[in-house]
C-alpha cells in the first residue's frame, strides 16, 4: 500500500512536469483555427513589458484605464478584429459575417470548437451574454457609447448554436470595426454574478487566477501587488502559425509596474525588459546611442493618430458661481481671437522643443498619417504675429504702452493656461505658447496640474481658463470621434453639456457628422467628414497643435515584430512573438 | 590670520557672492526667460584664446554654435568667424531695482554668436543668466524665512526663558508641536487653497512666510536656554535688585548674551531655509514658469534624458552648493570665535 501511495506521487509528479514541458497541443479536430502568417516561430520564454501604473480591474466591462486594457486585451478577445498593421478589420472569433442590404443586420458565424482559457466551450449563447452586459445601463461600461446607435442599443440574438445576428437602429458606416476590443465573456462564470447584481466586484485584481477565463493569447497566473502581473499561454487558444503549431509562442508574459516613462526606459536600456511601448523622443534620442551594443531595435513610426491641442474655456457657467472668467470667456467665444492665437503660436518649435523634432505640425484633428481620412485640402497657416495682431486689432483689442494686450473694455487679457503635470511634452508647449502670446501682449502664466485635478476642472467644475490636451489614436476612422465634434457629446470640450448646438456651424458639425456616421459609401464619407474638418479648422475650437510620432523599442531577438500606429503598438500581435534564443528575456 | 579676520573674509565672498545674483540683470548676457528656440539643451559655449592660426588672444573670443545636421540637439562649432568677449555691452532691457531702465550687460557677444557660459535649457534659454536670477528668490526666500524665524524665535525664547512658569511649559509644547508637522503637506495643502496662478512676488513671500513661521522653534529653544542661564548671574541680579526693569534687564543685560547663538544660527538657517526653498520648488510647488529658481531650475534633473545627457543643467547645484558651504564655513567661524570668549 505504502509503495502503492508512492507510485502514485511519482505519477503525478511525472504527470505535472509533462504538463511543464511539453508543447501546446496540437488542433484537436473540429477546432476551426484561424492561421496566422508570421514567421514560424519557437515556443518557450517570457516577455516582460514595464507599464507605468498597476491595472486597476482585470474585468473587461468596466476597465477605463490603459494599463487594465493593455492587460486585458492580451487575455480577451474579440468577434471582428481591426488588425493594427493593416488598420482593416478581419475576422477573429467570428470566422465571417454577411450584411443585409441596408446595412442594419450583420449575420456573424462563429469559430466552431473554441474554448476558453479553462477549458469550457464558447458558442453563440457566450456572444449574447457579452453583448446583454457590455449595453447594460447599470454597468455603465465605457464601450456601450458605441453600442448605442441612434439611441438605441444594438439588438442581438442567437441565430444557431454558432451564429449570431445583430441589428443596428440605423445603418452604420464601417460597423465591423463596433465590435473590435468588444472581449467575449465566459457566461457559465459570470451569468450568475450578473444575475446576483455582483457583477461590478468580478474579476477585480486581486481576483484568483482560475476564476478569470478569456479567450485571449495568454491567461492569468499571478498578481503580485506592487511588483508585477504574470499571465501564461492559453493552452487552448484558437490561433496556430502556417505548421498548425498552436499560438502563443511565448510561455508567459510578465508585467512589471514601473511608476513613469524613464523608469521604463531604465529598465529597457538595462534589458530588464523586452519591450519598450510607446517613449517621448528625447528617451528615444537616448536610447538610440547604444541600441546596437545593447542588443535592441527602436522603431520611430511617423507621426501617431493623437492630436494635441490648446483648448479655451467656452462651456455655459450659469449656476457656476464663476463670474471671475466672464472676461476671459468674452475673448475665447471671439474667433477672431482664436485666429489670434493659432496665428501667433510657433508649432514648428513645439515640434522642435517639446518633441525633439520627432513629431508634425497640426492644423486639423486629422493626423497626416491617417491617409484614409487625412484633409489635405485644409490650409496651414504660417505663423503670423503681424496678422495676429491685426485679427486683434479688427476685433476691437489695443496695446497699452507698455505692450499689454487690452480688450475691447479696457481690461488686459491674462490668463492661465494648465497642463498636465505628468506629461512634461504638454507642460513644454504650454511654456512654448505662454512665450508665445507674450509677443501679442498677453500676459499668460503656464502651471502644471496633477492629471486628474485638470480633468476635474474640465469635465466637472469648468474652473479653468485655458488647458492643454491631447485626443485621439485609437482608431483611423471617424466614428469614435463623435462623441468630440457633436454638440452633445460626452468629449464636446469646448462647450460640455449642451442640448442644441450653441452656433450655425456647430449645427452643421453636428448634421455632417451624423450623415457620415450612416454614410457607406467611402469617398461620399470621406467628403463629409473633409468638410467637417475645414469647419473645425475656420472655427477652431481647439487650436491644433502637433502629433508626436509613434516611438518603440523592441529586444533584438524578439522574432515577428510588426509596430503599429495603433495601439496597442507592440503588443498587438504578441501570440507571434517569439524570442529567437529561447533562454533570452530574463528567464 | 586671526580669526576675526576669517570671519571677515568669509562675510566679504559671501557679500561679493550675494551681489552676483542681487545685479543677476547686469551680470547675466541674456534675460532669463528670452528663448532661442534653435539651440535647445546646447551645451556651454568654448571660450577661446588661441585661433586657427595659432595666435594667442588676451581677450577670449568664441565660435557661433550651429546644430549639427545629424543629429538632434547637437552641436559644433563654426569655425568660420571669430566673435570676441565683449565687455559692457547692450542687450535685453531690464529695471535695475525694480524702476532703473538699463540695457547694459556685463558681458556679450555680437549675434549670431551666443555666450551661453553654462549651456541652454531645453526652451534654449541660457542656463546661467537663470541660475543667477534664481538665486535671487533662492537665496532671498532664505534670507527672509530666516529673518522670520529668528525674529519668533528670539522673541518667543526670550520671553519663555525669562519669565518660566505656565508660559515656557506651554511655549515649550507648541515648539514640539511645529517640530513634528509635516510642514511639506502642510504646504501642498495650503497651496491647494490658493488660486492656480500666483505671481512670482506671491509666491516668494508664501514660501519664505511658510517656512519661517515653521523654522523658528529651533532658534526659540536655543534662545530660552540662554536666557534662561542668563538671568540667574549675579549682575542680573544685581541690576534686579536696585529696581531695574524686565525691559531693561532683558534689554541691558540678557539680550546682547544670545548675539552670538543667534548670529551662529542665522549663518546655519539660510542654507537650510534656501535648500528648503529648492526642495518646494523642485516638487513644483515654487515659482511658475518662465520664472527662475534654483528649485524649478534643478527640477528638469527630473527628467532622465536631461539627468544623463545634459550635464550642465546640475549649475544651480553647484551654485547651491557654493553658498551653502560659504554660510556653514561663516557659522563655524562665528561659532568657534564665541566659543573662545571667556564667558
Amino acid at each position: 500500500m505504502r509503495r502503492l501511495g508512492w507510485l502514485a506521487v511519482l505519477v503525478f509528479v511525472c504527470v505535472s512536469l509533462g504538463q511543464a514541458v511539453s508543447l501546446p497541443a496540437q488542433p484537436v479536430a473540429g477546432e476551426e483555427l484561424q492561421i496566422s502568417h508570421g514567421e514560424i516561430g519557437r515556443y518557450g520564454g517570457r516577455l516582460v513589458v514595464a507599464q507605468k501604473s498597476e491595472p486597476k480591474t482585470l474585468n473587461p466591462v468596466l476597465a477605463l484605464d490603459a494599463p487594465s486594457r493593455e492587460v486585458m486585451g492580451r487575455m480577451n478577445a474579440d468577434l471582428i478584429h481591426i488588425n493594427r498593421d493593416t488598420q482593416q478589420t478581419e475576422p477573429a472569433l467570428a470566422q465571417s459575417w454577411k450584411v443585409s442590404p441596408d446595412g442594419r443586420v450583420f449575420l456573424l458565424q462563429l469559430r466552431h470548437g473554441l474554448r476558453f482559457s479553462d477549458g469550457q466551450p464558447f458558442d453563440a449563447d457566450d456572444v449574447v451574454f457579452s453583448f446583454q452586459v457590455y449595453m447594460d445601463a447599470k454597468l455603465n461600461s465605457p464601450q456601450r457609447d458605441m453600442l448605442i446607435i441612434a439611441g438605441k442599443p444594438i439588438a442581438v440574438e442567437k441565430a444557431g448554436p454558432y451564429a449570431v445576428r445583430f441589428t443596428l437602429a440605423q445603418p452604420y458606416a464601417a460597423a465591423e470595426r463596433l465590435f473590435d476590443s468588444v472581449a467575449m465573456l465566459p457566461r457559465h462564470l459570470l451569468e450568475k454574478p450578473y444575475r446576483d447584481g455582483k457583477f461590478e466586484s468580478v474579476w477585480s485584481i486581486s481576483a484568483p487566477p482560475a476564476a478569470i477565463a478569456g479567450l485571449g493569447p495568454f491567461r492569468l497566473k499571478e498578481y503580485v501587488p506592487g511588483q508585477r502581473l504574470v499571465l501564461e499561454r492559453n493552452p487552448y487558444y484558437w490561433k496556430a502559425d502556417r505548421n498548425k503549431n498552436r499560438l502563443p509562442y511565448l510561455d508567459e508574459m510578465v508585467f512589471l509596474f514601473a511608476g513613469n516613462e524613464d523608469a521604463q526606459v531604465i529598465r529597457f536600456q538595462a534589458g530588464d525588459t523586452t519591450v519598450l511601448g510607446r517613449v517621448g523622443a528625447e528617451n528615444y534620442t537616448l536610447l538610440s546611442k547604444d541600441a546596437a551594443s545593447r542588443g535592441y531595435a527602436l522603431y520611430d513610426l511617423g507621426p501617431s493618430l493623437e492630436y494635441n491641442f490648446l483648448l479655451f474655456n467656452q462651456n455655459d457657467l450659469t449656476g457656476k458661481k464663476l463670474e471671475k472668467l466672464a472676461p476671459a470667456q468674452s475673448w475665447f467665444t471671439n474667433l477672431q481671437f482664436r485666429q489670434a492665437v493659432s496665428l501667433a503660436v510657433d508649432r514648428n518649435a513645439i515640434v522642435r522643443l517639446a518633441y525633439a523634432g520627432r513629431a508634425v505640425p497640426l492644423w486639423g484633428n486629422v493626423s497626416p498619417s491617417n491617409k484614409l481620412w487625412f484633409d489635405s485640402a485644409l490650409p496651414r497657416p504660417a505663423r503670423s504675429v503681424e496678422k495676429a495682431r491685426e485679427l486683434l486689432k479688427g476685433a476691437g483689442f489695443s496695446w497699452r504702452g507698455d505692450g499689454q494686450l487690452l480688450d475691447p473694455k479696457g481690461r488686459a487679457v491674462e490668463f492661465t493656461i494648465i497642463a498636465s503635470a505628468s506629461s512634461a511634452q504638454r507642460a513644454r508647449m504650454a511654456t512654448i505658447i505662454q512665450d508665445d502670446l507674450g509677443k501679442l501682449g498677453m500676459n499668460v502664466h503656464a502651471v502644471s496640474l496633477e492629471f486628474r485635478a485638470l480633468l476635474d476642472r474640465v469635465f466637472q467644475t469648468y474652473d479653468y481658463e485655458a488647458v492643454i490636451m491631447g485626443l485621439g489614436g485609437g482608431d483611423a476612422d471617424p466614428n469614435p470621434e463623435m462623441n468630440v465634434w457633436l454638440s452633445n457629446g460626452s468629449t464636446h470640450l469646448w462647450r460640455l453639456g449642451e442640448n442644441k448646438p450653441a452656433s450655425a456651424w456647430e449645427a452643421e458639425l453636428d448634421q455632417l457628422m451624423q450623415k457620415q456616421m450612416v454614410e457607406r459609401n467611402h469617398s461620399k464619407r470621406k467628403q463629409l467628414y473633409d468638410r467637417a474638418q475645414q469647419i473645425i479648422g475656420q472655427n477652431l475650437p481647439f487650436i491644433f497643435l502637433a502629433t508626436p510620432n509613434v516611438l518603440v523599442g523592441a529586444r533584438s531577438d524578439l522574432g515577428n515584430v510588426k509596430p503599429a500606429l495603433l495601439e496597442p503598438n507592440l503588443l498587438w500581435n504578441v501570440e507571434e512573438l517569439y524570442l529567437r534564443a529561447a533562454t533570452g528575456g530574463g528567464r | 590670520m586671526s580669526p576675526r579676520r576669517k570671519i571677515w573674509l568669509a562675510l566679504a565672498l559671501l557679500m561679493a557672492l550675494h551681489l552676483f545674483v542681487v545685479f543677476a540683470d547686469f551680470f547675466a548676457p541674456y534675460s532669463p526667460a528670452s528663448q532661442n528656440r534653435d539651440f535647445p539643451l546646447a551645451p556651454p559655449t568654448r571660450l577661446h584664446f588661441r585661433d586657427a592660426a595659432g595666435h594667442w588672444h588676451l581677450r577670449p573670443f568664441l565660435y557661433a554654435t550651429v546644430p549639427r545636421l545629424d543629429g538632434i540637439n547637437e552641436y559644433e562649432e563654426s569655425r568660420g568667424q571669430e566673435y570676441p568677449v565683449r565687455f559692457f555691452v547692450q542687450g535685453d532691457a531690464y529695471k535695475l531695482a525694480g524702476f532703473l531702465s538699463s540695457r547694459l550687460h556685463l558681458l556679450g557677444v555680437d549675434a549670431p554668436a551666443q555666450i551661453s557660459l553654462a549651456g541652454t535649457d531645453s526652451y534654449g534659454r541660457d542656463v546661467f543668466s537663470r541660475v543667477l536670477h534664481g538665486g535671487r528668490i533662492s537665496l532671498g526666500a532664505g534670507l527672509f524665512a530666516a529673518l522670520i524665524s529668528l525674529s519668533i524665535g528670539t522673541l518667543v525664547g526670550t520671553l519663555s526663558g525669562f519669565y518660566g512658569g505656565w508660559m515656557d511649559e506651554s511655549v515649550m509644547r507648541l515648539t514640539e508641536l511645529f517640530l513634528v508637522l509635516p510642514w511639506l503637506y502642510l504646504l501642498l495643502a495650503v497651496r491647494s487653497f490658493l488660486p492656480l496662478h500666483l505671481s512670482p512676488l506671491q509666491t516668494f513671500f508664501l514660501l519664505a512666510g511658510v517656512i519661517g513661521t515653521i523654522g523658528w522653534t529651533r532658534p526659540a529653544r536655543l534662545v530660552r536656554g540662554v536666557v534662561l542661564s542668563a538671568k540667574h548671574r549675579q549682575y542680573v541680579l544685581a541690576s534686579r535688585g536696585f529696581g531695574a526693569s524686565d525691559l531693561h534687564i532683558l534689554r541691558r543685560h540678557i539680550l546682547p548674551q544670545t548675539y552670538g547663538v543667534l548670529l551662529t544660527q542665522a549663518a546655519l538657517l539660510v542654507p537650510q531655509f534656501v535648500i528648503a526653498e529648492v526642495t518646494l520648488s523642485f516638487f513644483g510647488l515654487g515659482v511658475n514658469e518662465p520664472a527662475p529658481s534654483w528649485g524649478n531650475l534643478l527640477a528638469s534633473l527630473q527628467q532622465y534624458n536631461v539627468l544623463v545627457s545634459s550635464w550642465w543643467m546640475f549649475a544651480p547645484a553647484l551654485a547651491l552648493v557654493v553658498f551653502c558651504l560659504g554660510y556653514t564655513i561663516l557659522a563655524n567661524l562665528i561659532h568657534e570665535q564665541i566659543q573662545s570668549i571667556p564667558a
